[in-house]
């Protein structure tokens, strides 16, 4: 299992942990926290799924269009990242996770 | 009876978000979604992807998990279809003859396939590809490699074509217009469009009209076209456009016709009763406020989002930006605005690259642009026609140079 914080858009901190093998975008909104549009089902098409993510370890690499539509957002901070993107690994450090800004 | 404070019709993109909305809005009142089909919201948009390739459970095209549901108290009521409405009473009446009562209604049944009249248009393995359902009967034709005939080069008419040729079938694509794709993008876009499905092997006949279908034993084995010519077909799926649910809405007197009707707070003429989704006309900001109906996960969103606020007394109208993805093969369609009414169309980066942009420009501004494997032009359009950016033509149709320094000086 992989532990996550996530702190929503209205400050709210969800504290718990989650398979892997499932991407953080589904794990966020499998979780029940609403602000996870993720409207083209996690094929890397938008950009509403931006979050802010730290971890002690490295994460995947990030993809040249993961990279151009994070770009395309005006909230984009270092840690932005397409929660999409990030598959949930055994073993892997917990994740500090923050839901990015509606654009 | 039955009744709750908000009852959403159709349990799908537009019904699914609007319950979820209201909820994160606070909203304490009683929440019941009526859906006529067998499963809870799910997205259609893998039906022609992912899923139909089997790379994706339908368990993960859920909207939300079952749990999710009832956490929230929100009430779905599966196989409940709505067949009238009766404003004044307040109450729906279903398929089974039961009534349900609501303070608020909101509309959100989306369209069902349109479907041909043509002789043997009800011939067994003529499919449609709208639900799950849909997806599963075709899915199960596609382990041996058959001959498949796809009406209509639509969106999903190609994606399906994209598909099956990566499964080993022969397909043949049939489509009225003189392009595919007509309906919705440019001229270049539709050529390009053509010719990838044609060096991945897909048959297409342009101008093809269809006169009828020939089976045995109740199913089909040939397309036959007005010109006698006959195409030998295992099965056919048909994908010609959506047909808006609204029959009993327009019954009940809401305004409307091709769709019903809504303001930009989604609110029908009929008091407290709402609509979102692909049946919702709209006065679309980026279609420089023509009556549109947008068939898209954006719009569904979108405007349920919008419905919901104005039903918890947080009306905010209705602006988001129009947008739309579509996957064929290797290729990452991304569509931002609405090109209707473009009065210039610029062609951006390399098409023999395979990434490349069609600007759409009304007056100098930027109003819809279509990208083929060019994200970082799609990033940087949304934002541009968002602010009908005025672009300088010369500059913008450089694809070497960034989007976003193409501004009119
Ligand atoms: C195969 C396919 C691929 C697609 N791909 C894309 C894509 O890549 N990108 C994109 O943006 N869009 C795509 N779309 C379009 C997108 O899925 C729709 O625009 C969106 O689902 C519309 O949402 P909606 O809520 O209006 O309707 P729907 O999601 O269709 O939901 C309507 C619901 O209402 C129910 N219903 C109907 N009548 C009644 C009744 N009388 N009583 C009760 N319930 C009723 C239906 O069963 C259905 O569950 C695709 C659609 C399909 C079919």
């Amino acid at each position: 299992m992989v532990d996550l914080v996530v702190i929503d858009r209205t400050g709210a901190e969800h504290k718990f942990a989650a398979a892997p093998g499932m991407s953080l975008m589904e794990t966020i909104r499998d979780q029940g926290i609403y602000d996870i549009k993720a409207l083209c089902g996690g094929s890397c098409s938008c950009a509403t799924c931006h979050v802010y993510v730290d971890s002690e370890a490295p994460l995947s690499a990030m993809s040249e269009d993961e990279d151009d539509l994070l770009d395309g957002t005006s909230e984009r901070q270092k840690n932005s990242r397409l929660a999409c993107q990030v598959i949930l690994a055994e073993g892997m450090a917990p994740l500090h996770v923050i839901i990015a800004p509606e654009d | 009876m039955s009744a709750s404070d908000v009852l959403i019709v159709g349990g799908g993109q537009a019904g699914a978000t609007a319950a979820i909305t209201l909820r994160q809005l606070g909203f304490t009142g009683s929440v019941v979604i009526l859906e006529a089909t067998a499963e809870l919201p799910y997205e259609r948009p893998p039906l022609s992807k992912d899923y139909m390739l089997g790379q994706r459970t339908f368990e993960t095209c859920l909207i939300r998990p079952a749990r999710f549901w009832a956490e929230q108290k929100i009430d779905i009521l599966t196989n409940a279809a709505v067949t009238a409405i009766d404003p004044t009473r307040q109450q729906v009446t279903l398929a089974n003859g039961r009534n349900f009562g609501f303070g608020k209604l909101l509309w959100a049944t989306g369209g069902t396939p349109r479907r041909l009249t043509c002789p043997g248009a009800d011939l067994a393995s003529v499919f449609t590809l709208h639900d799950k359902k849909d997806a599963d009967a075709i899915a199960a034709k596609l382990d041996v490699p058959r001959r498949a005939v796809v009406i209509g080069g639509g969106y999903i008419g190609l994606e399906m074509a994209a598909v099956l040729r990566k499964r080993g079938h022969h397909v043949t694509v049939l489509e009225a217009q003189e392009r595919v794709l007509a309906r919705v993008a440019g001229e270049a876009l539709s050529r390009f469009i053509e010719a990838e499905h044609r060096a991945h092997g897909v048959e297409i006949r342009l101008g093809a009209q269809l006169r009828e279908f020939r089976g045995a034993n109740g199913a089909v084995t040939s397309v036959v076209l007005v010109n006698g010519e006959e195409l030998p077909a295992d099965f056919v799926i048909t994908g010609i456009g959506i047909v808006p649910v609204v029959a009993p809405l327009l019954a009940a007197g809401a305004a409307g016709g091709n769709g019903v009707e809504v303001d930009e707070f989604c609110a029908t003429s009929l008091p407290g009763i709402y609509a979102a989704g692909d049946g919702a006309r709209h006065h679309n900001r980026f279609a420089q406020g023509e009556w549109v109906r947008l068939e898209s996960v954006q719009n569904a969103t979108d405007q349920a989002i919008t419905a919901a606020h104005a039903i918890a007394g947080q009306a905010k109208p209705y602006e988001a930006l129009p947008w739309f993805w579509s996957n064929q093969y290797d290729l990452r369609l991304q569509s931002a605005g609405l090109n209707m009414g473009h009065d210039t169309a610029l062609l951006r980066g390399d098409q023999a690259a395979r990434s490349f942009a069609i600007l759409y420009l009304r007056e100098g501004r930027l109003i819809a642009l279509d990208c083929v494997n060019r994200t970082k032009d799609y990033a940087a359009g949304k934002a541009l026609v968002s602010s009908g950016a005025r672009l300088d033509a010369s500059r913008a149709a450089d694809g070497n140079i960034p989007l976003k320094e193409t501004l009119a000086g």
